[in-house]
C-alpha cells in the first residue's frame, strides 16, 4: 500500500537574552556548574519569578516573522511534574493563552515548489537544569542549574510536513529565521535549537490521521532526517504486519540508528496546568507590536529574493548566500568593495565556503575579510593576476590571516606576465627545448598543446596571461 | 510573671528614643522572659539571643548618637517561621525544613532590619501555614496564653501567643485564609491582613500564592499602623506587589468614626455562633453607631460557597508550591531506597505531616485532567462572585464589621481529628482572602470563660487607613488592651 507521511514539529529555541526569563542571572553557556544561579532559578522557598521583558519582545519578533497573530492577553501557566533538573517541581510555561498563534512558514519542497507549513502557536517558557552522571560507578548524579530558567520559545507546527526532507527544510528555514532575528544562536549541538517530531502514517487518500509517535533526542538536521525516516519505515512495518502503531514517546538512538520506546501513553504525565498565581497576565499592546515590527531585520526568504533580483544570482547561489545572516552580510560587504556580484558569489561559494567547511568554522571566524576578498577579485578583474593565481593568493590569505592581496602578489612576484615580447621569447625557448612535442603537434597531435602551455606556465611560475600564452604558442606552431 | 518593660511597640519606641530604656535592656528582659515562659507556651521555634543582643547593641549606639535607623530602631520583634531569614533556620513548622538555613532574607525582613528592628527569633506555626490551631506544627503545639488548655489559633499561632504573652513587642504573621486574624482574635491581640499586593511576598514561603499576605500582629492598633508602614510598599522582586504609595498609617489614626457607613453582613452571623462572640461583636458595632457611624445590614450572598472554593484554590496552589520539596536541593532527603522515585516518595512521606499531605492530595485532584473545569475553574468563578459581593456592598458602605470566628479559642485536640470542623473555623475570614481585601481583628471583649473575642473590620482594597482609624477609635474607648493574661 502507498502511505502518506504526516509530520509535525515542536521546536525549542533558547533565547539569546543576557539574563534569564524570571531572574537576573546570566544565561551564558559552559560556565562552572551552578555559578549562574540565585534563589529564584534554584526554586528556594519563598523566591518569586519576575518576567524578563526582553523575552516577550523576542517572542513578538518570532511571531511577526512567521506571520502569527500576537495575542494581547498572555498568561503564564505552571506545568507540574517532578524531575531533579526542575527546581520548583513545575515549569513556568504558557498553556491556554500563548503569545503567538496561527502563523506559517514557507519552505522549499523541491523542484521550485514551496509548501506552507502552519505554525500552531509560539509560547514562552523556562528551560530546566541539566543532570550530570559521572562515569565513575559511584551511583551519584549531579545537577547543574545554570540552564534552569533560561528563556525558551516553543514553536509548534501544524502536522503539515509530508516527508523527512520537508521536516528538515522546515527546521532549516525556522533556524535561519530565529538566527536572522538575533533571538537564538541556532546551535543544535549545544541544544539551543532542538526539536521533537510527531510522526504518523496513513494510507494515501485517507483524511484521518494515523496514530502518532513523538520522537525525541535528535540534535542535528541529519539525525532528524534519519530518525524520521526510520520511524516511518518502522510504522509501515508495524501496519503491514497487521499491527497497530501505539501512541508513545520514542527516543532516537543515534548509535544504533533506531528509535526506542521511552514512555507509553499510560505513563504520559498529567501536567495539571493552571495559571501561575505568581505572575500577572502580560498585556501586549499594538504600540509594542509596531515598535518590534519596525525593528525586524530583512528575513531570509526576502533577502534571497532580493539577491536574485538585485545581484542577478541564480536561486541556488542566492539560497546558499542567505543561509545565514552573517554570510549574507559578508557577501554584501564584499560586493560593496568589488561591484561584480556574480563573480563574488561564485568565489564565495566555490572557494571561501570550501575552506570554511574544511576547517569546520563559521563565516564569523573567516580570516579573510569581505574587503580582502573584494580586493583580490579586483586584481583578477584588472588583469593583475589570473584566476588560477588568485586561488593561490586566496589560500595564502586564509592561511596567513592577511587581507592585503596586492602586496602579497608583488612580494611573491606573481603579477601576471602580459608583455607580448617577453612571452614570445619564453614560447620560443620552450619550443626549442621540446622539438619532438612541437613536431608531434604539427603532425596533427593536438593533445600535446596542453603540455606545451604547461611548460610556458612553469617557466613563468604561472604568471603568464593564459590567453596570450595560448595565442602566441598557437601562432608559432601553426604559422 | 509581670513584664519588666510592659510596653506596646508605640510606647517602647518613645521610651527608646528618649533613652529612658535601652534596646539592650529590653531585649535582655524579653530573652529572659522567653526563657522562663516559653517552655510551657511553645511560641518560639528559634530564639536567636546572640543575634538579638548584637542587633540591640548596634541600635543603642545609633539611638545614643541620635541617628536612629528607622521607626523600629531597637525594637525587639519576632517573625513567623514562614519568612526566609538569611543564616537563620526557617522551618515553616515542617520536618521537611527542620534544618534548612536560607541563603537570603525575605523583603519584609530586609525592611525590618533597615528600620532598625531587633529580631528575637522565629515563631511556631501550623506546618506550611496549613491549619487553624498551630497543632499542625511538626515540632510542638503552642498554647493560648489566656488558657493553657486552649489553642492560640493558627496558622500564625506562635505570633499571636508571643505578642499576647509579652514575649516580643510585636510579630509578623501571614494570612492565607485567616491565619493572622483568627489567632489574633483567639489571643486578644491585634492582627491585620493587608490588601493582597500591599506587602511583598518575596521570601514568604508560599502556601497559596494568590491568597498569602503578610501582616502585623501587635498589641494595639497604633502598633499595627506603625509596623505595617514599615512592611508595606512595592517590591520589584514580587510581580504581585502593587506599586502604589504607602500612606502614613499612623497619621491616619486620628480619623473619626463619625460619618462612616458600616455594613454588617448578615451571612456572617451564622448558626452555631457562640452567644458571647455575637454579643461582644454586636456591642462593638453599637458603639460605632453611638459615635456617629451609620450602621446598616448588608448581604454577601455567596459567602456560603467561599470555604469550598477556598479549599480548592488554596490546595491546588499548594500542591504545586510544595512540589519543590523533593529532597534534591535542600531540606530533608530520605534516600534509603533504590532510585529517584523512592527518594521522592520517602522524602515527601516522611517530611510532610498529615494535614499537608491531605491538602496536596486535594489540590492535585482538583487540577487533574478531567476535573480541572469542575473544581479549579469553578472555584475561580465562585471567587469572582465572592469578590463582586464585596465590591457591591462597598459601593454603599465604607467598612464591614463582623466576628472573626464563630467561637472563642477551642481546646487542644478538640478539632484536630476533624478537618472539616477545623476548616469551618475560617468561614468568616476566608472570603476576605478570596477577594484580596484588607481586614483587621481587634479585641472586643471576653467570653464568660475569660477568653478573648475579636472584631473583624473589613475595608475596600488599599483602605487600610480607614480600617486602622476605625479600629483605633474603638480601641481607645475600651480597656481590652490593658488586660493581660496571667502567666
Amino acid at each position: 500500500m502507498d502511505y502518506e507521511v504526516v509530520i509535525g514539529l515542536e521546536v525549542h529555541a533558547q533565547m539569546r537574552t543576557a539574563t534569564k526569563i524570571f531572574c537576573s542571572c546570566s544565561t551564558s553557556f559552559g560556565d562552572e556548574p551552578n555559578r549562574n544561579t540565585c534563589p529564584v532559578c534554584t526554586g528556594q522557598p519563598g523566591a518569586l519569578p519576575v518576567l524578563n521583558r526582553r523575552v516577550v519582545e523576542f517572542a513578538i519578533r518570532a511571531g511577526l516573522a512567521t506571520g502569527c497573530r500576537i495575542n494581547s492577553g498572555n498568561v503564564f501557566a505552571r506545568k507540574n511534574y517532578f524531575y531533579p533538573d526542575l527546581p520548583k517541581g513545575y515549569q513556568i510555561s504558557q498553556y491556554e493563552l500563548p503569545v503567538c498563534e496561527h502563523g506559517h512558514l514557507d519552505i522549499d519542497a523541491g523542484e521550485g515548489e514551496t509548501r506552507r507549513v502552519g505554525i500552531t502557536r509560539i509560547h514562552m517558557e523556562e528551560d530546566a537544569g541539566k543532570l550530570v552522571h559521572p562515569d565513575d560507578r559511584s551511583g551519584v548524579s549531579y545537577v547543574d542549574y545554570n540552564r534552569a530558567c533560561v528563556p525558551l520559545l516553543e514553536i509548534v507546527s501544524e502536522p503539515d510536513m509530508r516527508s523527512a526532507a520537508e521536516a528538515v527544510a522546515y527546521l532549516k528555514a525556522l533556524r535561519d529565521i530565529v538566527m536572522y532575528l538575533g533571538i537564538c544562536d541556532g546551535n543544535m549541538e549545544e541544544g539551543s535549537f532542538r526539536c521533537d517530531a510527531n510522526v504518523s502514517i496513513r494510507p494515501r487518500g485517507q483524511e484521518a490521521f494515523g496514530t502518532r509517535t513523538e520522537l525525541k533526542n535528535m540534535n542535528s538536521f541529519r539525525n532528524v532526517q534519519r530518525a524520521v525516516e526510520f520511524e516511518v519505515e518502522r510504522q509501515i512495518d508495524v501496519v503491514e504486519s497487521g499491527g497497530a502503531v501505539v501512541q508513545e514517546t520514542r527516543l532516537w538512538d543515534v548509535d544504533k540508528g533506531i528509535t526506542v520506546t521511552m514512555r507509553g501513553k499510560e505513563e504520559a504525565h498529567d501536567y495539571r496546568y493552571f495559571p501561575d498565581p505568581d505572575l500577572l497576565p502580560v498585556v501586549i499592546d499594538d504600540a509594542w507590536i509596531d515598535a518590534v515590527r519596525r525593528s525586524l531585520p530583512e528575513l531570509p526568504r526576502a533577502r534571497c529574493g532580493r539577491f536574485m533580483a538585485t545581484y542577478g544570482l541564480a536561486a541556488d547561489a542566492a539560497g546558499i548566500l542567505t543561509g545565514s545572516r552573517a554570510l549574507a552580510d559578508y557577501y554584501e560587504a564584499a560586493v560593496e568593495r568589488f561591484s561584480r556580484p556574480v563573480p563574488v558569489a561564485n568565489w564565495m561559494i566555490s572557494e571561501l565556503l570550501r575552506h570554511l567547511n574544511d576547517d569546520n568554522i563559521g563565516i564569523e571566524d573567516c580570516p579573510v575579510t569581505p574587503d580582502g576578498l573584494g580586493s583580490l577579485l579586483k586584481l583578477v578583474d584588472d588583469g593583475t593576476i589570473s584566476g588560477k593565481i588568485a586561488k593561490k593568493i586566496f589560500a595564502a590569505m586564509y592561511r596567513e590571516r592577511r587581507n592585503d592581496p596586492g602586496a602579497m602578489v608583488e612580494a611573491r612576484g606573481l603579477r601576471q606576465l602580459a608583455d607580448g615580447g617577453e612571452l614570445e621569447g619564453i614560447v620560443d625557448t620552450v619550443l626549442a627545448e621540446h622539438p619532438a612535442e612541437a613536431d608531434s603537434y604539427r603532425g596533427g597531435n593536438r593533445k600535446v598543446f596542453g603540455f606545451l602551455v604547461g611548460q610556458v606556465m612553469r617557466r613563468t611560475k604561472g604568471t603568464a596571461n593564459p590567453g596570450m600564452a595560448n595565442d602566441i604558442l598557437r601562432a608559432r606552431l601553426e604559422g | 510573671m509581670p513584664e519588666k518593660f510592659p510596653a506596646d511597640l508605640t510606647t517602647l519606641r518613645r521610651r527608646l528614643l528618649t533613652r529612658e530604656v535601652t534596646s539592650t535592656m529590653v531585649t535582655r528582659a524579653l530573652l529572659e522572659r522567653i526563657a522562663v515562659l516559653d517552655e510551657r507556651l511553645g511560641a518560639y521555634l528559634l530564639v536567636d539571643g546572640e543575634g538579638a543582643l548584637a542587633g540591640a547593641a548596634a541600635a543603642d549606639e545609633r539611638l545614643d548618637a541620635g541617628t536612629p535607623a528607622g521607626p523600629l530602631d531597637g525594637i525587639p520583634l519576632a517573625l513567623k517561621d514562614i519568612l526566609s531569614t538569611r543564616g537563620r533556620r526557617t522551618t515553616c513548622g515542617s520536618r521537611m525544613l527542620e534544618h534548612f538555613v536560607p541563603a537570603y532574607d525575605a523583603t519584609v525582613v530586609e525592611r525590618l532590619h533597615a528600620a532598625g528592628a531587633v529580631v528575637l527569633g522565629k515563631l511556631n506555626m501550623d506546618e506550611f501555614a496549613m491549619g487553624s490551631s498551630t497543632e499542625n506544627s511538626a515540632f510542638k503545639p503552642t498554647r493560648n496564653p489566656w488558657a493553657p488548655d486552649r489553642v492560640p489559633g493558627g496558622s500564625s499561632g506562635g505570633s499571636a501567643a508571643a505578642v499576647a504573652a509579652g514575649l516580643c513587642a510585636a510579630a509578623l504573621g501571614s494570612d492565607t485564609g485567616g491565619s493572622i486574624r483568627q489567632p489574633a482574635s483567639f489571643c486578644g491581640v491585634v492582627g491585620m491582613k493587608p490588601t493582597y499586593g500591599r506587602v511583598s511576598r518575596y521570601g514568604l514561603v508560599a502556601f497559596a500564592s494568590s491568597l498569602d499576605q503578610l501582616g502585623p500582629v501587635t498589641r494595639t492598633v497604633s502598633d499595627a499602623a506603625l509596623l505595617l508602614g514599615v512592611m508595606a510598599g512595592h517590591d520589584p522582586r514580587d510581580s504581585t506587589s502593587v506599586n502604589t504609595p504607602v500612606p502614613d498609617y499612623v497619621a491616619a489614626l486620628g480619623l473619626p468614626l463619625e460619618g462612616l457607613a458600616i455594613g454588617v453582613p448578615r451571612e456572617y452571623f451564622i448558626d452555631g455562633m457562640e452567644d458571647d462572640v455575637r454579643q461582644a461583636v454586636q456591642a462593638a458595632i453599637d458603639f460605632c453607631a453611638g459615635r456617629g457611624a451609620r450602621v446598616e445590614e448588608v448581604s454577601l450572598p455567596h459567602t456560603e460557597y467561599a470555604v469550598a472554593a477556598y479549599y480548592l484554590i488554596a490546595t491546588a496552589e499548594a500542591s504545586s508550591n510544595l512540589a519543590r520539596y523533593d529532597g534534591v536541593k535542600y531540606g530533608l532527603r530520605e534516600s534509603g531506597g533504590e532510585n529517584l522515585l523512592d527518594m521522592y516518595l520517602d522524602t515527601r512521606s516522611q517530611g510532610f505531616g498529615p494535614e499537608v499531605k491531605r491538602r496536596i492530595m486535594l489540590g492535585t485532584y482538583a487540577l487533574s485532567a478531567g476535573y480541572y473545569d469542575a473544581y479549579y475553574r469553578k472555584a475561580q468563578q465562585v471567587r469572582t462572585l465572592v469578590s463582586r459581593d464585596f465590591a457591591r456592598v462597598f459601593e454603599r458602605v465604607d467598612l464591614l464589621m463582623a466576628p472573626v470566628t464563630p467561637t472563642v479559642a477551642f481546646r487542644l485536640g478538640e478539632k484536630i481529628d476533624d478537618p472539616l470542623q477545623m476548616y469551618l473555623n475560617d468561614i468568616l475570614t476566608i472570603p476576605v482572602n478570596l477577594a484580596g481585601l484588607p481586614a483587621i481583628s481587634v479585641p472586643c471583649g471576653f467570653s464568660a470563660a475569660g477568653l478573648p473575642v475579636g472584631l473583624q473590620i473589613i475595608g475596600r482594597p488599599f483602605a487600610e487607613e480607614t480600617i486602622l482609624a476605625a479600629a483605633r477609635c474603638y480601641e481607645e474607648a475600651h480597656d481590652w488592651v490593658e488586660r493581660r493574661p496571667e502567666l
